[in-house]
């Protein structure tokens, strides 16, 4: 269980899925990831990144978003 | 019997079609898009049914009621405010999940909800089951379904508005917390309910649930309350990130517990939204594919509008003809034919050009494409200090500035929506077009196109600069994180895109009717008076206005006349084509108002291009400047935002006439 707190979304492969963790992003896009259905427990996989490397596209709860490297850098999740 | 009334808001996450239903609904043409945050503003219309005059409010789509952005307060505010007798979330049926968190919030809100069920088809397309009955039951709340694209179950939508209306039963129910969090919101509820005077329309268990989110705005509300210490000693006394995450797993938690018996969803499959996207946003192809296409719609605007502009330009030519051959007394012939048809023919030529341009914009808009181009420029936006979704004003402000510079209220972040509305203006609109074509085609010749070219890249590498600038000196700090959804490609329809085209288009023709008659008319009466001096010469009253500024505008290649008509463009920016005809009353036509210009105007190519360039980035017009005040709310950004744009332009101006002639231009 140790490296758990260890994984971020940004080291996410394409084609890789996970379930989040744990959300330390601060400020008021802490709020927007949780409307958007980033919480605790739910699965998401990498699409890909955009073609100059950022920012990501991810598949949530049906449905693409996108957000940047620095965001996923501080959202924890566990490899699926 | 009198009518009567009902009130519904139309609510639901961006993108949803909402404003399609609105649409289908009232019989409106209101413009949809596919990428959020089209409609930014609520719009009103009515329908009649059954006896009933029912009012229609369609809102700002949002994904919460945490009022994150502008457009998801007026949202808010509006439900709460108005209290509309029942609200009508739109759902996307291929999205539930989170379409679901928001309908958790509304029945926080204790609103009268209703569920439309949009976008069936594409669900079940893709393999979804969706049991309408099961959801009924578990939501507490009535589900229409219906495919507004295609106005199906509208009937039974305004059956359930009526029925629901006159039951007054109300449906839905509450979320539970966990205990810890159960308790707090107790204990703020019984402060709060001590204060008498506090806004009874705002219920205690929202207003608490929100105080424990962080909520700014409803904190904001209650911070004159007798009460606000005490509460905020609550609040002080949690750790409120905490809160804020374990409210937003409750939610989707609750909606995770009904969801998998109201639907079941078909394996991830590829679909042809995806398929597109692995092209247009591949790591090799993604930016070559979105330069070809904007350099594609920049020649369309152009190739497809040439034809239309000449027969244009042949029948304002015979009309001046015919006016100055058989109107009398002179005068009236000559504010006939110089005024009016020499200064609006000036500037209708270039219907074709606005027509195309808008229809394009409206394809890339409902095709969901520009919602990719804000994904792929965001790198790029933001190493300039942008945010990739300043990139959609940016775009739409090749049409024209006014609704660009609205669209960025779907930019969450103040600092990142100010700066885009500061510098849309620099991007070449329609309007501005007109001045470019005349002069490049006159002085350019064959390098016209390149000219052009070379305006636009002008203004958005000022639009950067300044950017820059204003990050790094009075809107400092980082933009704002780029959290954006990246909707499923539509086809867009051409009703729809021909609407938005002519809507736009329309607009443009009743300018040249309205705003720029006017401005023609004034002109030629200032060109014409003081009685019995030749018309527009230096004795009269625009000469005198002209000689004014001249000291000014001379070191960038401007004569007296030229100055004239680039005050009169600060109406609107095709004054400057049609004074430029009033001045040299040449008519009407293009051709000879370029014939004229070459031969005596004292215009050089160099002139031109400090002209072009002066035009395209001097104050923004009289509508752009009302629409800045409007949407900064402050005098001091739409002051700032005028003198910026001159002294730009007229240090631009002057490096180009200076530096040409330097060079022996």
């Amino acid at each position: 269980m140790l490296d758990i707190q260890d994984t971020t979304l940004d080291t996410l492969k394409p084609g890789e899925k996970a379930s989040i963790t744990k959300v330390r992003v601060k400020g008021s896009a802490r709020r927007k990831l949780f409307d958007m259905g980033m919480v605790a427990g739910a699965e998401i996989e990498l699409i890909r990144n955009a073609p100059l490397g950022d920012p990501m596209e991810y598949r949530i709860k049906g449905y693409h978003l996108s957000i940047r490297k620095e965001e996923a850098r501080q959202i924890f999740i566990q490899k699926l | 019997m009198e009518d009567r009334e009902i009130k519904i808001a139309l609510t639901g996450n961006p993108n949803v079609g909402k404003t399609t239903l609105f649409n289908a609904l009232t019989g409106s043409r209101q413009h949809v898009g596919n990428w959020p945050g089209v409609t930014v503003e609520k719009k009103s219309g009515r329908v009649a049914y059954k006896g009933y005059n029912i009012e229609v409010i369609d809102l700002p789509g949002t994904y919460s009621l945490t009022a994150y952005s502008m457009d998801e307060i007026v949202a808010r505010d509006f439900i709460i405010e108005e209290k509309p007798d029942i609200v009508i979330q739109v759902v996307d049926a291929s999205n539930l999940e989170r379409n679901l968190y928001l309908t958790t919030q509304l029945m926080e809100l204790g609103s009268e909800i209703l569920i439309v069920l949009n976008m069936c088809d594409i669900a079940e397309d893709r393999g979804d089951r969706l049991y309408i009955d099961k959801m009924q039951e578990l939501l507490a709340t009535p589900v229409i379904r219906t495919v507004a694209t295609q106005k199906k179950g509208l009937c039974d939508l305004l059956d359930k508005v009526i029925e629901q209306k006159e039951l007054k039963q109300h449906h839905g129910h509450e979320i539970g917390y966990g205990n810890e969090i159960e308790e707090k919101i107790l204990d703020i509820e019984k402060v709060l309910i001590e204060d008498e005077k506090r806004d009874k329309r705002y219920p205690l268990r929202w207003v608490s649930i929100r105080l424990l989110e962080g909520d700014d705005n409803v904190k904001g509300k209650i911070v004159n309350s007798p009460v606000y210490g005490r509460v905020m000693a609550i609040i002080d006394s949690i750790d409120q990130e905490e809160y804020e995450a374990e409210i937003a797993d409750k939610r989707y938690l609750a909606i995770n517990t009904i969801f998998p018996q109201m639907c079941t969803r078909a394996n991830d499959t590829l679909t042809k939204s995806d398929m597109i996207d692995r092209v247009l946003t591949n790591k090799y192809l993604g930016i070559p594919i979105f330069l070809a296409l904007m350099w594609g719609a920049f020649e369309l605007t152009f190739a497809f509008a040439t034809p239309f502009m000449d027969m244009i330009d042949l029948a304002a030519t015979w009309a001046s003809e015919y006016v100055s051959s058989s109107i009398h007394p002179d005068w009236l012939a000559s504010l006939v034919g110089d005024g009016i048809i020499g200064g609006v023919g000036a500037v209708l030529v270039f219907v074709p050009n606005i027509f195309i341009l808008f229809f394009l914009l409206s394809l890339l808009e409902g095709s969901g494409y520009l919602a990719r181009a804000a994904f792929i420029m965001d790198k790029l936006m933001y190493k300039i200090g942008m945010h990739g979704k300043s990139f959609i004003p940016m775009l739409m402000g090749f049409g024209c500035n006014v609704p660009a510079i609205m669209a960025a209220r779907s930019i969450e972040d103040e600092k990142d929506r100010l700066i885009t509305i500061l510098i849309v203006p620099f991007i070449s609109c329609g309007a501005r077009l007109p001045i470019y074509v005349l002069f490049a085609g006159t002085f350019f010749g064959r390098q016209a196109g390149t000219v052009i070219f070379a305006m636009y890249i002008l203004g958005i590498a000022i639009a950067i600069v300044s950017a820059k600038i204003l990050r790094e000196t009075i809107v400092k700090g980082k933009p704002a994180p780029f959290i954006m959804e990246l909707p499923p490609y539509r086809v867009p329809t051409l009703k729809t895109s021909l609407i938005h085209m002519w809507d736009n288009g329309f607009m443009y023709i009743k300018k040249a009717g309205t705003i720029i008659l006017a401005g023609v008319v004034v002109i030629w009466v200032l060109a014409s008076f003081p009685w019995g001096v030749e018309y527009g010469s230096e004795a009269s009253y625009v000469g005198s206005i002209g000689h004014a500024v001249e000291p000014l505008m001379k070191p960038l290649g401007f004569d007296w006349k030229i100055s004239v008509a680039l005050i009169f463009g600060l109406v609107a920016k095709e004054i400057v084509v049609a004074s430029i005809g009033v001045l040299y009353g040449t008519g009407d036509s293009s051709e000879a108002l370029s014939e004229r210009l070459l031969a005596d105007s004292g215009v050089t190519a160099l002139s031109s291009l400090s002209l072009m360039a002066f035009s395209l980035l001097y104050m923004p017009c009289v509508a752009t400047v009302g629409v800045i005040k409007k949407e900064t709310g402050s005098w001091k950004w739409t002051i700032f935002a005028i003198v910026y744009g001159i002294v730009v332009a007229w240090i631009i101006a002057f490096l180009i006439y200076q530096g040409g002639r330097l060079l022996g231009y």
